[in-house]
């Protein structure tokens, strides 16, 4: 198993390979219009081993985590939680996604819209 | 146990390298030489083989031995192999035990010495118990010669009739007021398309007119109890209200009558009146009142009663309990769809234009609702274009975790109908994996594919809706192929839903039969035993046992068929006589093993327990249960049980 996919599986609690390939995660994906990879091949370049290129895609910050596929999903491997599993790598390296100064008129910013923002994008 | 000295010889089995690969089996020959009563021991690379039962027997002429201790697999496996051999040269054949050193020892241990240790000591225990074994002959019981048949549809009908035309009757009972069951609502079918109805009511009346088949609609299996040979079976038969040999479907009541209700033969597509026939050719042949929605029972309506010409109505007409008497019984109740409105995201129950797979079936019939036109059910509009969800609840732990099986190739038929009917029609069908791995299935699909273009589209819908400007249902799925989101505006569309069983737990458990995890009945072997239950004398066969086609359940209702008719050609049932025994001296009678006994075997007769040794299944429940041990197994009492032990850890 490559190095990506054992932390996902840690930290997750899924089982990429129990996907098998229906697409339902990105039929339901109100956001796959915007990602450069639908989230069933996301998962289908875990299994092979590609878990870079998913790491390194949009898909995972996209992502806004409404578990639209994770209820559908016929086999649990709940790609909405093996996406959280992605971002935690990226961020617990210390790197955030989300940089407080470039957002415009943050003062004016609903508050429960930065928590949710910090709470995703940054470890 | 017998006066004579107990001479037992010990037979140790290589069984290739399975057992010699790591247990020392000269050592264990050894060892067995020195155990008291142990006059012979030998080992053989096969003792299961010819050559080796050969020494068996050899032996125990030559020796004089008088029980046997064969060191090998199980016994299910090979118990019955070893004791024909000695029963051939004349011994008991309870005088026979089986050490499994295969399974216990070789199969799951890598220390060869430890192995061969825990080998030796499997001999010992099995020679200390064989020394004691008594000679035993089996039960027997005669057996009726009749067959029941739970569920009549092509299972159950072709179950019926071959067994019918060996010459032992059959009673099948059948809970709908008509045989037939769900194939009598099918189109054409795969995949050489030949008309349901015309390849199945044919059977329907060969069933109907057989001296040996009685038939019992309306009615439903309520008690079983005996055993295996022997069975005692109450049927609860629901009045008809009408009387079935006067009935000539005329078809005047139908016309008077007031009520409408849907019609459950056309799965709501069409209404029905109170008083019916599901469909021309039902057999029996004769109309029934559905008591639940007649109006005579409310306001005293008897308009039917009035225009009958043969006077069959008959508003008295009551339920009734009948009893019969069956040696065998073959459970063969289908199976039902998976209910669609589950998913909520396909719409199903919200739109009239969402139907399931059997109601598209009615459609496709000339005998249905729309006779055979392809009309949308909303507003009766042709039909141009189509939609077909494969999977619909199959395959998803959220809903049934199996495959259903035939859904891949009825989809594809009705897309080819569909084709067929509607010049310039469209068909779209969403899929994950296509499944055709029957005979000429896989050419089904090419042919599907490749001569009427049907639009496969490898991926899943995301949901269903109406569009409400133009009434057109609007499919919105994913192309994972080509990683495209699909909207597809269809005039109807169908879901191909999984099926699910529709044997009742009650009955199940009245037949004594288990369920596999999805209420399917369990088989008793997945290869061997197909179409037995691990409750001897009840056999399934059809989607009972699981999802199949009708190619598939005939050839299973055939095999149940010669299952039966095995069981049923001698006059007697054989049965093990490893069972209870009570002694009468000690019983004080206070019904606790009465109680305990998951197979009914013990009453009380004359204040002490009394045990029918057709029903003990041996479990030893009762012995443990018995406050004044007055209970033992045969040739597994209670001595023999600890000298076992003993000889184990000693
Ligand atoms: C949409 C669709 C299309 C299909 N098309 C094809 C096809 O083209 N080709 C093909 O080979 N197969 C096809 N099939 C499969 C086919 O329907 C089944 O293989 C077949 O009907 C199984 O027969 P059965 O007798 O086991 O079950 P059923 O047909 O379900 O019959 C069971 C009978 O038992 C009765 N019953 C149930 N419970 C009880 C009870 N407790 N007591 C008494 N009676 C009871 C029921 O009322 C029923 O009459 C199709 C299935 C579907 C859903």
């Amino acid at each position: 198993m490559s190095e990506v996919l054992n932390r996902v599986v840690e930290y997750s609690g899924k089982n990429p390979y129990a996907c098998y390939q229906c697409g339902t995660c990105s039929a339901v994906c109100p956001m796959v219009r915007f990602m450069d990879i639908p989230p069933h091949r996301a998962i289908r370049l875990l299994q092979i081993g590609a878990g870079a290129l998913v790491l390194s895609s949009n898909t995972i910050w996209i992502c806004v985590s409404c578990m639209r596929c994770v209820d559908r999903c016929p086999r649990d491997v709940a790609p909405g939680v093996v996406f959280e599993a992605l971002r935690l790598i990226t961020l617990r390296q210390g790197i955030d996604k989300l940089k407080y100064e470039e957002i415009p008129n943050i003062e004016e910013a609903p508050t429960l819209a930065i928590v949710s923002a910090s709470r995703k994008l940054t470890g | 146990m017998s006066s004579e000295e107990p001479r037992v010889g010990v037979f140790v089995c290589h069984c290739g390298l399975n057992i010699a690969g790591v247990v020392d089996v000269k050592k264990v020959v050894e060892e067995a030489k020195r155990l008291p009563h142990v006059v012979h021991a030998e080992d053989y690379i096969y003792m299961c083989s010819a050559p080796g039962q050969e020494l068996i027997k050899k032996a125990i002429l030559e020796k004089k031995l008088n029980a046997v201790v064969v060191a090998a697999c199980t016994p299910t496996m090979h118990y019955e192999t070893f004791a024909r051999a000695i029963e051939a040269v004349g011994l008991n054949r309870y005088r026979l035990e089986m050490a499994v050193i295969r399974e216990f020892s070789s199969w799951v241990h890598a220390d060869k010495k430890k192995a061969t240790e825990k080998a030796i000591k499997l001999v010992k225990a099995a020679v200390v118990k064989v020394a004691d074994n008594s000679p035993l002959e089996p039960v027997k019981s005669r057996t009726v010669r009749k067959v029941l048949v739970i569920g009549g549809g092509i299972a159950g009908i072709t179950v019926a009739l071959d067994i019918a035309n060996a010459g032992i009757p059959v009673i099948l009972v059948e809970k709908t007021p008509t045989i037939g069951g769900k194939m009598a609502m099918l189109s054409e079918t795969f995949p050489t398309l030949d008309c349901a109805q015309c390849i199945l009511t044919p059977k329907m009346a060969e069933v109907a007119r057989h001296p040996l088949i009685k038939i019992y609609t309306n009615s439903e299996v309520v008690d079983v109890s005996g055993f295996v040979g022997n069975f005692k079976v109450k049927i609860l038969q629901r009045a008809r209200y009408v009387k079935i040999g006067d009935c000539r479907l005329c078809g005047f009541c139908e016309r008077v009558c007031p009520v409408k209700v849907p019609s459950e033969f056309n799965r709501g597509l069409s209404d029905r009146k109170a008083i019916y026939i599901p469909f021309p050719q039902a057999i029996p042949p004769a109309y029934v009142i559905d008591k639940a929605n007649c109006r005579h029972w409310v306001d005293g309506c008897d308009k039917c009663l009035r225009v009958c010409p043969t006077k069959a109505i008959d508003f008295n007409d009551e339920d009734k309990l009948v009893e019969e008497e069956v040696g065998v019984i073959i459970v063969a109740t289908g199976y039902d769809l998976y209910p669609a409105e589950r998913l909520k995201e396909y719409g199903y129950g919200l739109y009239r234009d969402v139907i399931d797979s059997l109601q598209f079936e009615r459609i496709l019939s000339a005998g249905g609702p729309t006779k055979g036109l392809i009309l949308r059910p909303s507003d009766r509009k042709p039909v141009k274009r189509v939609v077909f969800i494969q999977c619909v609840g199959s395959r998803d732990i959220n809903h049934l975790e199996y495959c259903s099986k035939i859904c891949c190739m009825y989809t594809a038929k009705h897309a080819l109908i569909f084709k067929e009917r509607v010049p310039g029609g469209e068909a779209y069908v969403f899929y994950i994996d296509i499944r055709a791995a029957g005979k000429g299935y896989e050419e089904f699909i090419k042919r599907v594919q490749e001569e009427f273009q049907v639009n496969y589209i490898r991926g899943r819908v995301n949901r269903v809706y109406r569009d409400p400007k133009t009434g057109d249902m609007v499919v919105v799925g994913f192309d994972t192929l080509t990683g495209q989101l699909l909207t597809v505006k269809a005039d109807l569309v169908v879901l191909a839903t999984g099926l699910v069983p529709q044997l009742p737990y009650e009955l199940a458990s009245k037949l004594k039969i288990p369920f596999d995890k999805y209420g399917f009945v369990q088989e008793a072997h997945p290869k061997l035993r197909p179409v037995e239950t691990v409750t001897s004398g009840v056999f399934v066969c059809g989607v009972a046992h699981g999802p199949k086609d009708i190619a598939e359940t005939v050839a299973q209702a055939s095999a149940a068929a010669a299952k039966a008719m095995e069981l049923l050609y001698s006059e007697y049932i054989v049965k093990e006589p490893l069972v209870a025994v009570v002694d009468r001296d000690l019983c004080s009678g206070c019904r606790v093993c009465v109680g305990i006994c998951p197979y009914g075997a013990l009453e009380l007769v004359e204040g002490k327990a009394k045990v029918n040794e057709l029903l003990c299944e041996g479990c030893g429940a009762c012995v443990v249960a018995c406050p004044s041990r007055a209970i033992e197994l045969r040739n597994y009492s209670t001595k023999q049980l600890l000298e076992m032990v003993k000889a184990v850890v000693k």
